[in-house]
């Protein structure tokens, strides 16, 4: 399995804003290990990844993808209902501050349900990210930016954004 | 804006980042030592300030950062006579009394920074 809560970006507006969709699948082992009432339930704490992922690209693409920003803190984080096989979830994240110790963004998260057309919020989460090369008391980190793998780049060239990295 | 109405949004700007009660939020308290911040709670708190008060906070301005870059400042984990002048110099919202001849360990200075330390911080910051 890889660790990647996003499926495509369908939304960019550069510096500001990011929005990514989700397709909630019962492929996925873990909806297999969270079931609840018989109803095989999206994990919160990884629709909390899926968001940071999000918006950890925003943050990345500001600078290249050049500094390593790693999620620092969870401010606020809430859901409404649950989110089952079948349903597409959406997550739009924006930058709210930003500097060269790190960033904040706000987010919203919206479910579809499947078969359905209409987008239903459904969550709210604020996070906090830090450039880690800036931001630990001079510990030093490798070179390479370890955070975003190749498997983000890929999400970035699906989405025709390949050029906001180097 | 008063001194008054400043500490009220200093008490939801902690209520926020550190999910603490408001009426816990008193002049005296120690942002680490009583309403349990952590280093990365800094950055929200200065993040949040930023916003509450429409300034903007440069890197150590606020809270001191990277004190160990530099040999001079700090000695076997203690602040130096220079640390000591350099922070005095550069962050006079904050009280420093207590360590001149005490305890000066690294990791009690951020006890020092108190909510009345950001109360006159911002005074000092929308009054420049």
């Amino acid at each position: 399995m890889r660790w990647l809560w996003i499926d495509c970006i369908v939304e960019h507006d550069a510096e500001k804003r990011l929005v990514a969709i989700k397709n909630v699948s019962l492929a996925e082992d873990v909806l297999h290990d969270h079931v609840i009432d018989g109803k095989p339930i999206m994990p919160f704490s990884l629709m909390i990844e899926g968001m940071a992922q999000t918006a950890g690209i925003l943050v990345g693409s500001t600078t290249r993808f050049k500094e390593k920003v790693i999620l620092a803190k969870i401010a606020k984080a809430s859901l409404d209902c649950d989110v089952t096989a079948g349903d597409t979830v959406r997550y739009d994240a924006t930058i709210e501050r930003i500097d060269d110790a790190g960033a904040s963004t706000s987010g919203t998260i919206d479910r579809r349900v499947a078969g359905g057309e209409a987008w239903e919020r459904i969550g709210r989460i604020e996070l906090l990210f830090s450039h880690i090369d800036n931001n630990l008391a001079g510990t030093e980190f490798p070179a390479h930016n370890f955070v975003f793998s190749d498997n983000f780049k890929m999400i970035l060239e699906t989405a025709g954004l390949a050029n906001l990295a180097d | 804006m008063s001194r008054d109405d400043i500490f009220e949004k200093i008490q939801e700007v902690l209520d926020d980042a550190l999910g603490v009660d408001e009426d816990e939020v008193t002049p005296n308290a120690s942002l680490t030592a009583d309403l349990g911040a952590e280093s990365i709670d800094f950055l929200d708190i200065i993040f949040r300030l930023e916003k509450t008060f429409d300034f903007k906070i440069s890197q150590g301005e606020l809270f001191p950062e990277n004190l160990s870059e530099n040999p001079d400042w700090i000695s076997d984990g203690n602040l130096s006579d220079a640390g000591l002048a350099m922070l005095k110099e550069r962050m006079t919202h904050v009280d420093f009394t207590s360590i001149e001849d005490g305890d000066r360990n690294i990791s009690k200075i951020g006890d020092l920074i108190t909510v009345n330390s950001l109360v006159d911080f911002v005074e000092i910051k929308l009054a420049g």
